[in-house]
């Protein structure tokens, strides 16, 4: 009774009244709706390419069993069979023709029966096919791609921020002819999607001699509208005084930005910082038009190599998307706390 | 260092520079090709042609009717990004305002719940419709469970009704996170003690809602409305790789038609493409205006009362 | 806070110094980029043979640069328009490329001009740009023939014996209705939707696909394959979101409805083999039948990617020695054995090629290479004609639409016709 009037109580010492229970009901709710699938995706990426194909799919990743014949290469599958005499068995297939299957105990390999195909099930066992992630390995030079990814990744997340900041502050701080032009110029360009210009971009880029350059994925990226939206709005919470006090003190006007401006919008810059990590990891098809040699090559190109003209090799490219959901999922689990609350005092005011 | 009517532009530069190289050069490149026609890529190779593309993507019985114009596709997908819009828009924005609310709540372990709504924001849009396509596919999740509970399976994604539907679920699912948040920002800058004022005076809660909350937020929902439907008319990545855009053509929304003719097309007409990227600008920057002029209405008319 | 940007400007330099190391290092001798894209394990087998080729020519090196599919279609042409790209590419769009493709023939010696001109005769018109093009531009590494496969265990359990090898597209249709009945299989049979998939079955009912000029035209063969088609999805024979469940030119197979015996006949081709042999051998009996014929003939479809040599190139007689020597009998031999493919050079088709496959696969292989003979005209015109893509994508968009009841199969052909004739017009220019 006592630990029901715990579980029960709210934060503020309360008894659950009916809002709360609805407001649990909808978190709960929400918790397998958002993470459900995801949950879904990581174990179909542990499933052999012929469980991919099955229905109904099983949730858990069974393989059928398979066994070592005396004498064979090759690990044999292992089947459930009714035998001619009613009873049944578990024997190893050796191999089957037509209707007609061979099969043999593996404890006694020298007797073989031969049943018709409708005699027998596979026996399912659960099994990770982890083989998905360790042939990646040997397939793709795995360590290339990461380096790449992640050097995009910071160099233009940092690059975000110093120029989207010092744009930021210009726009919030200074009282200047010309100045709403450009801050609707900046705004102006939410309303390029980036599928439309892939052709132009490409002329720029390839005129500025940046193909196969990774600079070629990062310049072009990192004016982003949000970017210095998020910051202006945030700075302009800041007080003019600051500033005043500084410049009385002979600062210059950098050392403002560098000094004062900066350390204050630690939080804005923060949620600005996991948003340009978030959109440079995930990019795909920028990165496939400026890059197309494989030392140059991201993550996000080299998962979707698997994809071919006739066949797309799933189990891998299951795997390869899990892979690089990790990082992207760590780096949130520990940032996630400044993402709630560096927006919730960012605001957009 | 001294303040002088340079310093702003100094601080501007390099955000500037690279949005006229990396944004506007490609614009003009756009404005060019549009008014260009053959299938040549740079531009100095390309005749002038006037106005064709614009009348070819114009050419209508009807414009209500997609089938009686010469770019049939073109103008379906203009009515879908519409409806879309619409019915997006509405749903992730009350979705995403009582998540806010119940995020706003005294709750135990608010910031892990933060981050289970949040997550599928830092998915990427082709994982998004990978997962889903998992989901949705005749042989996927959903049709097993329907199978389990001995119902008849579903073409989910074959059905344009259920496409549509879950062409828009989907995209709420992966969007509404970020929406959420800055509806939440909102919500805390709301100071408390109106609510225990409210409280005071016994407010029911749906009173507490309607005449404390929104108009609070009224700021915020408007930042949340203008950048959802900008994104809204833009959607693009996760419906083509979850549908393609079917069935037939009833996800097929305007960037695809883009894509498509400007990109996937075997002979690419990037005169048709640029025409129609200029008609969708001119669309969202009308619509923009359009929701800031109704909101400063709004706005003038509570002053008023 | 200071102290953390600090470190990570000094981590920038370290990282923009390592940078320029690295590439300083790999600039040397010659180097071959070779774009390939991978339905299997078609580019590690390259990158084999380009192993012994390197040890034979030191000074080149042949870089395999694995790919998306994606980024052959989609941006190579983009990439190649602007001067730019690999200087080999595995590509599927033999003819569109053409302006491209660099002529091998000038770095060939006489014997091994004779020797591509005899060993690739079929194929190397499919490159070129019109009859009086005598170049020599790439080598079939894939050659595919379409054809259909069958669930044999449903005619086993139906008690419905194979039908003959000249059986039309409508007895094949009506039989399998009658095993699907029988089986209480949900439909009789699926297309890949993709419009190379679609083209034997027009041809078989009588479509020419070109007029008298060599301009493709939907004529009255076309039509009626059309309808024919659009009817069997409609009337349940096939599942409709095969063709109706996606838009636009959107590729999708139909290997996952016959993998799980959902289908009695799956029309695809001899690329599926080796996924049948993995996936289905365990489930079922499958096998190729051969060519489903129609009032004017079998017929199938062949297709296919290849190694194309590309103009830009820097070294064009290294590009030249490489793939001619991927076209030496052993070397394309190994290629073919090990990658499970049907030969296109000649030589080595006369000779057979030894797969390592079960007995199912290994029938299923030799009925697809019975087949290659009976190709009609038309759709080996089709194959080699450069804008055979501006046929094939609207093909599928428009007949998809036809399927998922968007407009009547009639008004599809109509936009069907327009949509060829816009994209060849426009090509024209």
């Amino acid at each position: 009774m006592k630990a029901l009037n715990f579980l029960t109580r709210t934060r503020n010492g309360r008894s659950m009244d009916w809002t709360d229970w609805l407001s649990y009901a909808y978190l709960v709710i929400g918790l397998f709706l958002m993470f459900g699938p995801v949950l879904w995706l990581v174990m179909s990426s542990f499933k052999t390419e012929a469980a991919l194909n099955e229905f109904p799919p099983a949730f858990l990743p069974y393989g059928q069993k398979s066994v070592a014949v005396p004498g064979e290469e090759k690990m044999k599958p292992v089947y459930r069979v009714k035998m001619p005499d009613g009873t049944t068995k578990e024997l190893a297939e050796l191999r089957r023709i037509g209707l007609t299957s061979t099969l043999i105990d593996p404890a006694r390999p020298d007797d073989f029966v031969r049943v018709n195909v409708k005699d027998r099930e596979p026996v399912r066992e659960f099994k990770l096919a982890t083989e998905n992630y360790t042939d990646l390995g040997g397939q793709i030079k795995f360590g290339t791609y990461l380096w790449n990814s992640v050097f995009i990744t910071v160099i233009a997340t940092i690059l975000t921020l110093l120029f989207n900041s010092m744009a930021a502050f210009a726009l919030s701080k200074y009282k200047f002819s010309g100045r709403s032009a450009v801050f609707l110029l900046i705004l102006g360009t939410l309303m390029v999607p980036p599928a439309i210009v892939l052709v132009p971009n490409f002329l720029v880029v390839s005129e500025l001699g940046l193909l196969n350059s990774l600079w070629g994925v990062i310049w072009p990226a990192i004016a982003t509208p949000t970017g210095v939206f998020l910051l202006r709005q945030y700075m302009l919470t800041i007080p003019d005084e600051l500033l005043e006090a500084a410049r009385m003190d002979h600062a210059s006007e950098w050392q403002i930005y560098y000094r004062i401006i900066l350390p204050l919008a630690a939080p804005a810059l923060a949620v600005l910082a996991i948003f340009s990590v978030m959109w440079r990891w995930n990019d795909f098809l920028w990165p496939l038009i400026v890059l197309s040699k494989n030392e140059k090559f991201t993550l996000q190109l080299a998962l979707n190599a698997f994809q071919g003209d006739l066949v797309t090799q799933w189990n891998y490219l299951l795997a390869m998307t899990v892979i690089t959901l990790l990082p992207i999922t760590i780096v949130f689990a520990f940032l996630q706390k400044y993402i709630t609350q560096g927006i919730a005092s960012a605001g957009v005011k | 260092m001294k303040t002088s009517a340079s310093t702003p532009w100094f601080f501007l530069a390099p955000n500037v520079i690279v949005i006229l190289l990396f944004t506007f050069v490609p614009i003009a490149i756009n404005l060019h090709y549009a008014f260009t026609g053959g299938v040549n890529l740079y531009p100095t190779q390309r005749p002038g042609v006037g106005f064709e593309n614009f009348s070819t993507l114009l050419e209508c019985g009807s414009y209500f009717d997609p089938a009686s114009c010469r770019k049939d596709v073109f103008w379906q997908s203009i009515w879908n990004t519409a409806k879309y819009a619409i019915f997006q828009v509405t749903l992730m924005v009350l979705f995403a305002l009582i998540t806010a609310v119940v995020l706003n709540r005294k709750i135990i372990g608010r910031g892990f719940w933060r981050g289970v709504f949040f997550y599928p924001v830092l998915l990427s849009p082709v994982v998004v419709a990978l997962i889903w396509k998992w989901i949705l596919q005749r042989d996927g999740l959903l049709n097993a469970a329907m199978v389990a509970m001995d119902a008849h399976p579903v073409l989910w994604l074959a059905e344009p009704g259920w496409a549509f539907f879950w062409v828009t679920f989907v995209s709420i699912w992966a969007h509404m996170g970020f929406y959420t948040l800055i509806l939440l920002a909102g919500l805390q800058a709301i100071p408390a003690d109106l609510y225990e004022a409210a409280q005071l005076d016994k407010a029911s809660p749906w009173r507490s809602l309607t005449r404390i909350t929104l108009p609070l937020l009224m700021p915020n929902l408007l930042v949340v409305v203008v950048l959802a439907m900008i994104k809204a008319v833009q959607i693009f990545d996760e419906v083509f790789v979850l549908t393609g855009g079917g069935p037939g053509s009833a996800t097929t929304f305007v960037v695809q038609f883009i894509y498509q003719t400007g990109f996937v097309e075997p002979v690419r007409l990037y005169g048709i493409a640029a025409a129609g990227s200029l008609m969708l600008a001119l669309a969202l920057v009308a619509l923009t205006l359009l929701q800031l002029k109704l909101s400063n209405a709004e706005k003038a008319g509570e002053r008023a009362k | 806070m200071k102290n953390l940007t600090v470190r990570t400007s000094s981590l920038a330099a370290s990282i923009a110094a390592a940078l320029v190391s690295f590439s300083a290092l790999s600039v040397q001798a010659t180097d071959l980029r070779v774009q390939c894209y991978s339905d299997g394990n078609e580019c590690e087998v390259t990158g084999d043979i380009a192993k012994r080729f390197e040890a034979a020519n030191p000074g080149t090196k042949i870089i395999i640069d694995k790919v998306p599919y994606k980024a052959v279609v989609e941006t190579l042409p983009v990439q190649l328009a602007a001067g730019e790209g690999p200087d080999i590419a595995r590509v599927t769009d033999l003819g569109g490329l053409n302006k491209y493709y660099l002529d091998l023939t000038p770095y060939l010696s006489a014997a091994r001009q004779k020797a591509w001109q005899d060993n690739f005769a079929t194929t190397l018109p499919w490159f070129r740009s019109g009859p009086t093009d005598k170049g020599i531009y790439g080598m079939m590494s894939q050659l595919t023939v379409t054809g259909m496969y069958v669930n044999k265990t449903l005619f086993d359990q139906a008690k419905i014996p194979l039908p003959g090898p000249t059986t039309t597209w409508d007895d094949w249709m009506a039989t399998a209705k009658k095993v699907a009945d029988a089986t209480k299989t949900p439909f009789a049979g699926a297309m890949d939707r993709t419009g190379h998939r679609f083209a034997p079955l027009a041809v078989a009912y009588g479509a020419k696909i070109f007029d008298a000029k060599g301009t493709p035209v939907i004529d009255d063969g076309y039509k009626l394959a059309a309808k024919k088609f659009v009817d069997w999805n409609k009337n349940g024979l096939m599942p409709k979101e095969v063709w109706g469940g996606l838009g636009g030119s959107a590729y999708r197979d139909a290997f996952e409805e016959f993998a799980n015996g959902r289908i009695v006949l799956y029309y695809s081709g001899s690329w599926q083999i080796n996924r049948m042999d993995k996936n289905v051998t365990k489930s079922f009996d499958w096998a190729v039948v051969p060519a489903p014929c129609g009032p004017a003939g079998c017929t199938a479809m062949p297709g296919g990617a290849a190694y194309v040599g590309l103009k830009r190139t820097k070294a064009p007689a290294e590009v030249a020695k490489f793939l001619d020597f991927l076209s030496m009998d052993a070397n394309y031999t190994e290629m073919m054995s090990r990658t499970e493919n049907i030969p296109a050079n000649l030589a080595v088709a006369k000779a057979g090629v030894t797969y390592n496959v079960s007995p199912l696969a290994k029938a299923a292989l030799n009925s697809f290479v019975a087949d290659v003979p009976k190709i009609l005209k038309p759709n080996f015109d089709l194959q080699g004609y450069k804008l055979n893509r501006a046929v094939f994508q609207p093909t599928a968009a428009r007949l998809g639409q036809a399927v998922a009841g968007e407009m009547s199969v009639d008004d599809a052909l109509k936009r069907l016709a327009s949509d060829v004739d816009e994209q060849v017009k426009a090509a024209a220019k």
